[in-house]
């Protein structure tokens, strides 16, 4: 199964493989950025009080949390051609991507902005600052610091999830290592080195949130 | 009268994809306990072991907690053997995307019961060998239990993202609920019978999964 000429193979094909790396570093760093919006515009829904807003994002949350993100990106990628909407698989990857982690990041958010103190806001507001402004210059400086543990690992989530694209021949990793396989016949290797590849993305990540969660624990 | 999907009939949609959650929730069900298992092991080597033991544990979680699960499925299902001394294995795609996310879950296991275990504080541990408890009795008799206790609620968290990511298995052929979708949109010829259909499935992987979370809010024991 390991036999030399298909490491040689595949290090003579490697080309692909960082082709879909790129691809797959490309889409997680679109998605995430999207996320990180989506996550506070909800996250900050849920906390502002407005009772239509909170509903509204509790039942966002709760909705994309409980399908799979399959579901989703199989929704937005069959259904929105046929409605005469054309986008590659490479924005349909973005937006499912980024609206499914945004469900899982909004909860971080409001579990964040839920850890600053009471009385930070009520100082705020005794100041004359409005709720945006409480909450941009007060609130999530300080909120920030217990979000970005929980918030690394969504992004490692997300980098682990962005192989569903695989399933609408996104171009992405998954997708040319799969293919790749098939072609040449080139199993273990394929399956040892894509691992590795999407490790070498993800393994840093990790660690970094579970040093920052250290840091954050005891101080 | 046709009826709205319409080469076919509802209730053969509907029973369908009905044959098709079966699918999902028997290797649902499956590899959540597999990964129960084996998790537990993994997590309390990785909690009690300084050696050799907890290395091992800390690195196949580390490894496995940072690779797709997709990855897991289609390797499994190219590299797994078709005989295992001599017998042939029935069921083959369905066996082997259950030991794939067995694998992968159960790193996911691992460390929520790790977590568990470390929010028993450490009291009950000398007070278990005050009483001359060995190691392994604490951890069965004292440890594990009140560790138990408190990871049901991400426990059963785990399980609904093991339900959602039965859904990875459709790239190996299993007829779960997506592909089953999958199948039945292939016939469809307009945009709102796609969509109807795939809200459908939406709604009932919701239900089955908020109805797991609730669930889990009411079990005491």
């Amino acid at each position: 199964m390991f036999k030399i000429w298909m490491w040689e193979r595949l290090f003579s094909d490697f080309g692909v493989f960082l082709r879909g790396f790129a691809v797959t570093v490309g889409v997680s760093v679109c998605a995430l950025a999207l996320t990180l919006v989506i996550s506070l515009v909800v996250g900050l829904f849920r906390c502002s009080g407005n009772r239509a807003l909170s509903a509204f994002s509790r039942g966002y949350m709760s909705f994309f949390q409980n399908t799979p993100l399959v579901v989703q990106i199989f929704f937005f990628y069959n259904v929105l051609p046929r409605l005469n909407v054309i986008l590659s698989p490479f924005a349909v990857g973005c937006f499912g991507l980024s609206l499914y982690t945004g469900a899982f990041g909004a909860a971080v958010v409001e579990a964040a902005v839920n850890a600053v103190p009471h009385g930070q806001l009520e100082a705020a507001t005794s100041q004359g600052f409005g709720f945006l402004r409480t909450m941009f210059h007060i609130v999530l400086p300080q909120a920030m610091k217990v979000a970005l543990p929980p918030m690394t690992n969504q992004a490692v989530n997300l980098i682990k999830n962005s192989s569903v694209l695989a399933m609408i021949a996104g171009g992405e990793l998954m997708y040319r290592a799969d293919s790749w396989a098939s072609d040449s016949a080139v199993y273990g290797p394929t399956f040892v080195v894509t691992g590795l590849l999407y490790l070498s993305l993800c393994l840093p990540l990790s660690m970094a949130a579970r040093k920052l969660e250290k840091k954050t624990r005891h101080p | 009268m046709m009826s709205f999907f319409e080469p076919y009939s509802l209730s053969e949609v509907l029973l369908f994809l009905f044959k098709g959650l079966g699918v999902t929730m028997m290797i649902a069900l499956l590899s959540i306990l597999f990964s129960f298992l084996f998790g537990t092991i993994l997590g309390v080597a990785r909690y009690s072991s300084k050696g050799i033991l907890g290395k091992l544990a800390a690195v196949y979680i580390d490894c496995v907690r940072n690779i797709p699960l997709l990855l897991f499925i289609l390797s499994f299902r190219l590299m797994f053997p078709s005989y295992v001394f001599g017998y042939k294995i029935p069921y083959k795609p369905v066996v082997s995307a259950i030991l794939a996310m067995t694998v992968f879950t159960s790193a996911m296991v691992a460390e929520i019961i790790r977590g568990g275990l470390n929010s028993i504080p450490k009291g009950q541990w000398e007070a278990a060998t005050s009483q001359g408890f060995t190691f392994a009795g604490t951890m069965v008799h004292i440890i594990l239990p009140q560790a138990l206790k408190k990871i049901l609620v991400p426990m059963m968290g785990q399980f609904v993202t093991c339900i959602k990511d039965t859904s990875f298995c459709q790239v190996v052929g299993i007829s779960e609920l997506m592909l089953n979708a999958t199948i039945v949109m292939g016939k469809f010829r307009y945009a709102s019978q796609v969509i109807v259909l795939y809200s459908l499935v939406a709604l009932i992987y919701y239900l089955v999964n908020i109805s797991v979370l609730h669930l889990s809010k009411k079990i005491k024991f």
